[in-house]
């Protein structure tokens, strides 16, 4: 699904808003995650999961083909962690145990 | 660090979406949750979520494996699961370190020159 299917499907059910209506929702969502990370924020949607921020210290990296040493600079990558809910919810076939999770 | 300790929730994008689209608060809180159950849809049935300028999620199928109970040292199998993945976009990944660049401009105690 990509984010045009999703803003259809959304539309589908609400035969009141225009798809325009529709993708604004969607871009005011994923866009006040983004400007919460950029912030250095976590957001967090329970029974989702959390999107946080993590920081890598500047490092000595090497180009793989030449060897070269390369200076890394420090950067922030986006981490997402899985919430219970959604775990359980992709795991939720009958052969599954349980007894892992801790 | 960066970040100001805060953490958003569903009220916050309930609010953004509030301010920037002007439904009612009771329906953009709905439609917080109708996005996020889209998705999580999709996910359960196994398909890849593609959000662009934002990321894609996907669901993985991991195989049984061996683990370790970490306080007893006991080995114990780890039963096959699907698991889900976040790979962030190019630009969300840009827009997190343009941040972080001005940030340490701004505090260059932080940066560590030799």
């Amino acid at each position: 699904m990509i984010k045009s299917e999703l803003v259809q499907r959304i539309a589908e059910h609400n035969p009141h808003l225009y798809q325009r209506d529709v993708e604004n929702i969607v871009n005011a969502i994923l866009e006040e995650i983004v400007a919460a990370l950029s912030r250095g924020d976590r957001v967090e949607l329970r029974g989702f999961g959390a999107f946080s921020v993590k920081h890598r210290p500047a490092r000595a990296g090497r180009n793989p083909r030449t060897g070269e040493h390369v200076p890394v600079e420090q950067k922030s990558v986006p981490f997402f962690k899985t919430g219970k809910e959604m775990r359980e919810r992709l795991n939720r076939e009958p052969e599954t145990s349980p007894e892992t999770g801790a | 660090m960066t970040g100001t300790g805060k953490t958003v929730t569903r009220v916050d994008l309930c609010e953004a979406v509030y301010q920037k689209v002007g439904l009612s608060r009771t329906e953009s809180s709905a439609f917080v949750e109708l996005v996020l159950k889209e998705i999580t849809d999709c996910l359960e049935k196994g398909e890849t979520v593609k959000l662009s300028s934002f990321g894609s999620f996907m669901v993985r199928q991991k195989g049984q494996r061996i683990g370790r109970n970490p306080k007893t040292g006991t080995e114990v199998p780890i039963s096959p699961r699907r698991v889900m993945v976040f790979k962030p976009s190019a630009i969300l990944k840009q827009r997190i370190n343009s941040q972080l660049n001005s940030h340490a401009k701004a505090t260059p105690d932080e940066v560590k020159t030799e």
